[in-house]
């Protein structure tokens, strides 16, 4: 099955009388801003864009319509009542410039979004701002920077990152002037301590951690690691990439962090993975707040207004051009709502279940998990190096062959210091029926494997493409689309 | 089984390094780094005339798979970095020592070279 591009199906003069402006006339543009050219757009009738975009929907995997155990990503189901609710006409019609007085419902959303984050995640200020991840990463370091700096403690330059941190880590660290400073993970998963205390002093900004684990173990050393590294100098900053696994169980804040981002998108179920864009929101412990991104909504005599550098002078400053991703938020705040303090706890509870329950499986079938000794946390991972020496076939085939099968691929390759390696996260959100026909899918792969693993090399064979030479797509770099008429 | 060419040095991260008469070395990643990144698709050598120290991260070699930083396997100047890998980062695969070297060093201290490991020593590591 393949689809043209939409510019592939225009013909001149087509038109969608729907989406026809109004007619130039009204609109006052002087004529030296007007354009001399018409705009390349795709002339095509309504219902060949909807038939066009309602194709390219179905040829993709997606959380509405597959199983998605993507490790580290927290694919879960976005309730539908978030979106409905997001969507109500006054947080629609909302202008971002508009006064305050005239936003105070959807101030009051995100005042409300605020607190639920400290409560859930024990900080003491958060800052809804930071539009993706990377975002609120970027924020985190650099409030750290800020604090050091404001404390005329301008030597300390170095962020201590393990080897099996999310690659963001360290290129936040250097984004924000640091020396990135690399410590190996043990065997069982824990932070080496020896190595912690070896690379600790006089020039320690902070460590970058992610709790539990990007290879879906809790650090069980972290209250040691807070005080080693407080004693120090250095603060302590949060990946929030993992937050799912101890959402309402356990709090940042408690495990000594100073400053953690939330992906919202992922443990607060808005869309993403292509479906909408992050939302990267901060929260931190009492030393950070002066520095914390605005703005920030506060609240006085039942008011809601937006808090900016008068508030806190020592602020990094804006991060986006309002606050942060509104719709976004909206979901988020309801889908906090809707959970409640009992229900985020439930969360935690049944993406650990899930992990544990699909892992125990993998086990008795025959899979090797990569930390067999731990219980994983809200994901896990197997390594395939075993298979990859034995029977030929790596991560990747087995990753491609799922596709077959009707199962979005889990994380493969990563973190790199497993070889061979599946990270698999089947979050909270999945029946039983679904977590056993992913385990059984992954056996009838391993069967077919042993039987001619050829058969595997050759995936996918029913997805609308076949396996891609990822290798030239990368080497070759051209997404660029031109209609034949410009070739 | 990866190829361990019995002339050259090596470090546990996975660099070979071969001695000139010059008093430079010459660096690059071993048959196996290369083969368990898989196909390089980037590749970026350190700037020329930089100085780098033992064990820090002064090249980055990447392929679909993963991003690797390359450790300096010893202290000194660069003094010449393989500018073909821009255009063809595959040499790293097809040619790890010989056409897929990365970077050349000026040794500031000859001594560092006696820390590194011989071809069996490298060999041992890999035996896990």
């Amino acid at each position: 099955m393949t689809e043209p591009v939409i510019f592939e199906h225009s013909r001149p003069g087509r038109r969608a009388f729907a989406q026809a402006p109004a007619g130039d006339d009204e609109i006052p543009i002087p004529d030296h801003l007007r354009r001399r050219e018409r705009p390349r757009l795709p002339e095509v009738s309504e219902l060949q864009t909807v038939r066009h975009f309602t194709r390219l929907s179905q040829m993709n995997f997606s959380i509405d319509t597959h199983f998605y155990p993507l490790g580290s990503c927290t694919m879960k189901y976005n309730p539908r009542a978030c979106n409905q609710l997001a969507m109500l006409p006054g947080f629609l019609g909302r202008h971002p410039l508009g006064p305050a007085s005239s936003g105070q419902g959807f101030m009051e959303c995100m005042f409300e979004l605020q607190e639920i984050l400290k409560a859930v995640t024990g900080m003491q200020a958060v800052s809804l701002t930071p539009m993706a991840g990377a975002q609120g990463e970027f924020a985190g370091v650099a409030m750290i920077r800020a604090y050091h700096h404001a404390r005329g403690d301008t030597a300390r330059n170095e962020i201590i990152v393990p080897d099996a941190a999310h690659g963001t880590n360290p290129a936040t660290a250097t984004m924000c002037g640091c020396k990135v400073i690399e410590i190996p993970t043990q065997d069982d998963g824990d932070v080496d301590m020896d190595a912690l205390k070896s690379v600790l002093g006089p020039n320690t900004a902070g460590i970058m951690l992610t709790n539990p684990s990007t290879v879906g173990v809790f650090e069980r050393n972290i209250l040691e690691i807070s005080d080693l590294v407080h004693e120090a100098g250095g603060l302590l900053y949060y990946d929030g990439a993992n937050l799912n696994a101890i959402l309402g169980k356990a709090r940042p804040g408690d495990m000594g962090f100073d400053v953690i981002h939330m992906n919202l998108h992922k443990t607060f179920s808005t869309p993403h993975g292509g479906g909408g864009p992050g939302s990267g929101a901060v929260g931190v412990g009492e030393r950070l707040a002066p520095f914390i991104p605005i703005p920030v909504v506060g609240r006085s005599d039942g008011v809601y207004r937006w808090m900016d550098e008068k508030d806190f002078p020592q602020s990094i400053g804006r991060l986006s051009a309002f606050a942060g991703n509104a719709g976004v938020l909206l979901r988020a705040y309801v889908y906090a709502r809707m959970l409640g303090r009992e229900g985020m706890a439930r969360v935690a509870d049944y993406a650990t279940l899930n992990a544990n329950y699909v892992a125990a499986r993998m086990s008795d079938a025959g899979f090797d998990l990569a930390y067999p000794d731990r219980r994983a946390s809200h994901e896990f991972i197997v390594t395939l190096k075993q298979q990859a020496r034995d029977l030929g076939v790596t991560a990747m085939d087995f990753a491609k062959r799922l596709l077959d099968y009707g199962f979005h691929a889990p994380t493969t390759y990563f973190p790199l210091l497993v070889p061979e390696c599946l990270l698999i996260e089947p979050t909270e959100t999945e029946a039983k029926e679904t977590l056993d026909g992913f385990v059984e899918a992954m056996v009838s792969i391993l069967g077919e494997a042993r039987k001619d693993a050829g058969t595997l090399k050759e995936a996918p064979y029913t997805t609308p493409v076949r396996r891609l030479d990822d290798v030239r797509a990368a080497r070759q770099l051209d997404v660029a689309w031109k209609p034949a008429s410009q070739t | 089984m990866s190829d361990i060419p019995g002339d050259l040095k090596f470090t546990k991260s996975h660099e070979w390094i071969r001695e000139e008469d010059d008093g430079k070395v010459v660096v690059g990643i071993t048959d196996h780094a290369q083969a368990a990144l898989g196909d390089l698709v980037f590749v970026e050598p350190p700037e020329v005339g930089s100085e780098v120290a033992v064990g820090e991260a002064c090249a980055v070699v990447e392929s679909v798979k993963a991003a690797s930083d390359v450790y300096s396997p010893v202290s000194g100047e660069v003094v010449e970095a393989n500018e073909a890998l821009a255009d063809s980062p595959e040499l790293v695969n097809q040619d790890p020592y010989g056409d897929g070297w990365i970077m050349r060093i000026e040794l500031s201290d000859a001594s560092e070279l006696d820390r590194l490991m011989d071809a069996n020593s490298y060999e041992a590591t890999l035996e896990d």
